[in-house]
């Protein structure tokens, strides 16, 4: 099949506008009769839920947590991009979609990211006039601050909680519907297969995680805003119910998987403390705005952080990209992280960690604090106290967190931070509606592969999420269920539900009849350490290959000697964790070919192959400017089509933050 | 390692929701302090399924005390025993070598348990439909700095909306009373001046919702707002029973 | 809006039947301790029993009579659903919880205290208020100006040592039930602001305590220094 992105002619400004007016439209009637599956309550799940809602369509929401609002966006800290340039800075939509396009690497589509730079100002509005709680300034306007990648302030927080305040405006939104109605919620529900009758997506079988009755739900049309795939790795910053399942389940009947390998790696996590870690905490990026990082100019130097002097200590990013310093774009602040720390420039007890340190603008916040409040002569120690003070107001939630993680006092001694894997670019591929190449089979915000290329700018995937929920989707989705107007509603007893039923009620006995004797995070975690290793910050053929033929050989380890307990009928957690897993190991076998393919760096994705003789990434326009979009054929077998990229409003440049 | 603990757990096991339930011991050995208290289950239920017994089923999910999924009484406490915290950022630096800690479910009419330390707190779902919202459909939005809001208020209302609804104030509440929860919505809304139009139809709705639901009375001992991992304070309960009265007069 | 037929049975409304007559008893706690703390500026009783003379015959104040039964009993009636309500939101309880960790014990113990204080009640309308209006099970004598010689009833009463320790023990009672119920009737009612709330809680514990002692201080004074 080939591949269309469906991407409106005209100018680049124009597309989405005129789109927009010309978009099939559902008469009111009917969209009564048409029925829309959500899967997943997170930004881009709730907001489209509730906005198809107040349209006037039959939703049905599904989500594994207990309610709606634990979604994984609510962990996002630190803010929401909008070019609204109320900070007078010279910002605009031009300027959000070239930062994010240039942020990506070049490796996204221009029309999706305008689109997005279009729409992110609703956003804003739409949260506010739903009494998402932003930062202010005293006069009562909203409050913006920077964030990595950019060089203008454009980023809207409220605290260190802005995920969460977003995701709750969603939610209520959501829970507005269901009181009305309009919406079924099921909460504690996994999808466990999409249902395709003629190569159309129909609907979902899912498993009530309490009984563990597998429902068939029909629809017509599938909404997949499941999120990202991040727990490939084991340790992320994901939640620890994160899953690829849904989206697995979609490729596997057919939707095309697009750039598995682009994975981010966040710079600023709290370091692995041992064996027993579950998951890795996210320090928020805004904390690259008053932190500086630094590592000592000696290797394993034993002394203290704060015994170092000023002079001993290397400003890596600062001395490497004097233009943007501290604030260069994730994927490169991680990579020069591991680059010290591989040097053998790495501190505390792992020596995987670098320092993230806050004296010098404490001092800086606290000097102007002294002069605000006309003190002469303050002494060091008043100093002190009216920049911790400060620095506590921005960021009080995030030191407390901090210690009670590391059980070290931030205000006193510098953060140890290191990479971890935190979101993926890649998933489903869709085309400019949002659909799948399966028709009916949407992918919203994380799930889906189309806006950020191969790295992602901070603060952009609320704004995605939200973006696809509220403002995209309801719109194009006309594309397609206009023409589905007639279709009847599939019965539940149609051969395709019974078939698909009968599928995941076999695969979850198999799982349950295996009874060897290793549990399913074992298996996890050795995968787990095989994409950390080999598909992690840096990649190289020979170890891609290598991880390639120790996923197959764990995988069939996995299928003769995991042991899940307990039964099908219950709350079952090990058994919902060994679906996953199972899942997810056929999916890191997919990353590492995608990354083995793809023999140039770019954003998150660092082929040691492909760069300068200054160690920076190297990207090859010439060869790979594509998207790599997979159709799976049969186990470790999978057809690579490629969708071209053609950059016509932006010039395609080699990415400097020097 | 040095620094390691042995402990001893007593844990409520309950198969479902018609099951009795019973505190179960369990010695854990070898603990390290840089646990958290939901990584030591994951030990523990590691070697439960190795011994071929059912692991304990509970919940969590991002483990960094913002989705409000986990959910332990331990040691008599919601959340364990250091304040302004979730279970998931519960360290097991907090104990000391031979402590005996008592795990519970939350206990509740309202929360029934699903399974061992799971309960159902779908009722806080339903309290939220009945009127935690401000009625703006998707794209109804003037521009967003068209309404102003004082710092002071901002902040008062982020305060209240910082509520992760993990339920811990009915956990700990002698009359498994709701009332911090409902109140903090109830607040955020009614601090901003985009909740202004539905403020007192809000107010009755929600607590009407919350009655219907089971859950007990107010009687000001402030427990929740100790055992609040947010901190939401009790000024919000006065608050709502403030807007709850004049929208019984008007 | 349709809640006004419903506040009175609401959770919240409930909690403001408690709190104003919570208020309204606390006030009249004041009127009455002030009247009987005459006794200690003459000890001869004269002022007191005139005090307690006006009280007993003015009918502004004998209406009032009815409001306070009214407010006592609504006060006790409130309690018992609202306790009976609160037992049914917990069926099950804690095997362990630690409870003082985060509240203090006499606020969790209000329905307690205010059984012990209903006891109190009953005893103490029996030793004077059943006597005085009623005659039963016997009538008070007559003071100089024909009123009810109250002091003169006081000074029996109080003669007995185990009456003064049961109404010593209810004051204390009495003493931790407002050092809760002062604040708790404002938070009630909507009273909860950073700026005057610490005023209130500290008037609280100032009420509760002086006059829980001036009412524990009669029963002593009286039993040691004006036995009839």
């Amino acid at each position: 099949m080939a591949l269309d992105s469906k991407i409106p002619e005209g100018a680049l400004a124009e597309k989405w506008t005129k789109y927009r007016s010309t978009v099939p439209l559902v008469n009111p009637a009917n969209k009564r009769n048409l029925e829309i599956l959500v899967v997943g309550s997170g930004l881009a799940g709730s907001s489209a839920a509730a906005s198809l809602a107040e349209m006037g369509y039959k939703v049905k929401v599904f989500c594994y947590q207990d309610s709606a609002r634990r979604a994984h966006s609510i962990a996002a800290q630190g803010g929401v991009n909008a070019a609204k340039n109320y900070s007078n800075d010279g910002d605009s939509v031009y300027r959000l979609f070239y930062d994010t396009i240039k942020g990506g690497d070049y490796r996204a589509r221009e029309a999706n990211v305008y689109r997005l730079a279009e729409v992110s100002g609703n956003i804003i509005d739409q949260c506010v006039a739903q009494g998402v709680p932003f930062a202010r300034e005293y006069g009562g306007l909203l409050s913006n601050r920077s964030f990595g990648g950019t060089q203008v302030q454009r980023t809207f927080y409220a605290a260190g909680q802005t995920g969460q305040q977003l995701l709750l405006g969603a939610y209520s939104a959501l829970q507005r519907q269901i009181g009305m109605g309009s919406v079924q919620m099921y909460t504690r529900h996994e999808m466990l297969d999409v249902v395709t009758v003629d190569g159309k997506a129909q609907g979902i079988i899912a498993r009530d995680m309490v009984t563990g009755k597998l429902e068939r739900h029909f629809g017509n049309a599938v909404l997949l805003c499941t999120g990202g795939y991040g727990n490939v790795f084991f340790l992320s910053t994901n939640a620890m119910g994160c899953n690829v399942t849904a989206a697995w389940k979609a490729h596997k009947k057919g939707a095309y998987f697009g750039n598995p390998c682009f994975t981010q790696i966040h710079p600023t996590c709290i370091p692995v403390s041992g064996d027993h870690q579950s998951k890795l905490t996210l320090m928020s990026e805004s904390l690259r705005n008053d932190g500086r990082i630094w590592v000592p100019k000696k290797k394993d130097d034993p002394r203290k952080a704060v015994d170092i002097p000023e002079e001993e200590r290397d400003y890596y990013l600062e001395r490497r990209y004097p233009a943007f310093g501290n604030l260069v774009p994730r994927d490169v602040a991680s990579r020069a992280a591991k680059e010290r720390c591989d040097a053998g420039y790495g501190v505390g007890a792992s020596k995987k960690a670098v320092y993230l340190d806050f004296a010098f603008n404490m001092d800086r916040y606290g000097r102007t604090e002294a002069i605000k409040q006309g003190l002469v002569n303050p002494s060091a120690e008043t100093i002190r106290q009216l920049g911790k003070d400060v620095v506590k107001e921005k960021y009080g939630n995030l030191f407390d967190m901090y210690e009670q993680i590391t059980g070290e006092n931030p205000y006193e001694t510098p953060m140890r931070i290191y990479p971890a894997v935190h979101y993926t670019m890649g998933g489903l591929w869709v085309d400019y509606n949002l659909m799948t190449n399966v028709p009916g089979m949407y992918a919203l915000g994380e799930a889906n592969f189309s806006d950020h290329g191969a790295n992602r700018l901070g603060a952009s995937a609320l704004m995605q999420g939200l973006a696809d929920g509220y403002f995209v989707i309801p719109y194009t989705i006309g594309a397609y269920l206009s023409k589905e107007i007639s279709t009847k509603p599939l019965s539940l007893d149609h051969e395709a539900f019974v078939a698909a039923e009968m599928a995941v009620r076999d695969r979850i006995n198999t799982l349950l009849n295996i009874k060897g004797t290793k549990t399913v995070d074992h298996f996890h975690k050795q995968l787990g350490k095989i994409m950390w290793d080999k598909c992690g910050m840096a990649r190289n053929e020979q170890g891609l290959k290598e991880a390639i033929e120790e996923i197959r050989a764990l995988r069939a380890e996995f299928w003769k000697d995991v042991r899940v307990p307990g039964s099908a009928d219950e709350l079952n957690p090990e058994l919902e964790k060994a679906g996953r897993v199972a899942d997810f190991l056929e999916l890191g076998e997919l990353m590492c070919q995608d990354a083995l393919q793809r023999n140039e760096s770019c954003g998150g994705h660092f082929r040691e192959e492909s760069q300068t003789e200054e160690g920076e990434a190297k990207r090859d326009d010439e060869n790979y400017a594509y998207v790599a979009a997979w159709e799976f054929k049969a186990e470790s077998n999978w057809e690579l089509h490629k969708e071209e990229l053609k950059f016509e409003n932006i010039k395609i440049a080699q990415r400097s933050y020097k | 390692m040095s620094g390691n603990m042995n402990l001893t757990l007593k844990v409520w096991r309950q198969k479902n929701g018609n099951d009795k339930g019973q505190l179960v011991n369990y010695p854990v050995k070898d603990v390290s302090p840089d646990m958290s208290f939901l990584e030591m289950f994951d030990v523990l239920n590691e070697e439960l399924v190795q011994k071929g017994d059912e692991p304990i089923a509970f919940d969590h999910d991002c483990r960094e005390g913002i989705c409000g999924a986990c959910s332990m009484f331990i040691d008599g406490r919601p959340h364990g025993p250091k304040e302004g915290i979730t279970t998931c950022q519960l360290h097991m630096r907090s104990f000391k070598d031979g402590d005996t800690i008592v795990v519970e479910p939350w206990r509740a009419k309202a929360f029934p348990v699903v399974k061992d330390l799971v309960v159902d707190r779908s009722a806080f779902d339903r309290i939220m439909a009945s009127g935690g919202f401000v009625s703006v459909n998707t794209g109804n939005a003037q521009d967003a700095n068209n309404i102003l809001v004082s710092k002071v208020d901002a902040d008062q209302a982020f305060e209240a909306a910082a509520c992760i609804g993990c339920g811990a104030c009915v956990a700990t509440c002698k009359n498994a009373s709701a009332m911090l929860f409902v109140s903090a919505k109830v607040s955020q809304l009614a601090l901003l001046p985009q909740g202004q139009p539905e403020r007192m139809a809000r107010v009755e709705n929600m607590v009407a919702q919350m009655d219907k639901e089971g859950f007990g009375n107010c009687t000001n001992t402030g427990a929740c707002e100790v055992e609040c991992p947010k901190g939401i304070s009790l000024e919000n309960i006065a608050r709502m029973n403030r807007d709850y009265l004049s929208a019984s007069l008007t | 809006m349709s809640g006004s037929s419903s506040f009175f049975t609401s959770s919240l409304g409930r909690k403001y039947v408690m709190g104003i007559t919570g208020i309204f008893l606390i006030t009249f706690l004041i009127v009455h301790a002030g009247i009987n703390a005459l006794i200690f500026i003459d000890n001869t009783g004269a002022l007191f029993n005139s005090a307690a003379h006006f009280m007993a015959t003015n009918w502004v104040i004998r209406s009032m009579e009815l409001v306070l039964f009214l407010g006592i009993i609504l006060h006790i009636v409130q309690a018992v659903i609202l306790t009976r309500q609160n037992k049914q939101a917990r069926p099950q309880e804690y095997a362990y919880a630690n409870a003082n960790a985060n509240s203090l014990w006499y606020s969790r113990s209000m329905g307690l205290l205010g059984t012990l204080i209903l006891i109190f009640l009953i005893i103490h309308l029996g030793h004077f208020w059943v006597k005085a209006r009623f005659g039963i099970p016997e009538g008070i004598p007559e003071g100089m100006n024909g009123e009810h010689d109250m002091f003169f009833e006081m000074k029996e009463v109080f003669s007995n040592l185990w009456v003064v320790v049961v109404y010593v023990l209810a004051m204390v009672s009495l003493a931790y039930h407002l050092l809760h119920g002062f604040q708790s009737s404002f938070q009630s009612l909507g009273l909860n602001h950073h700026k005057y709330t610490p005023a209130i809680k500290k008037i609280g514990i100032w009420y509760s305590i002086v006059i829980s002692v001036v009412f524990a201080l009669m029963p002593l004074y009286v039993y040691f220094f004006l036995k009839n």
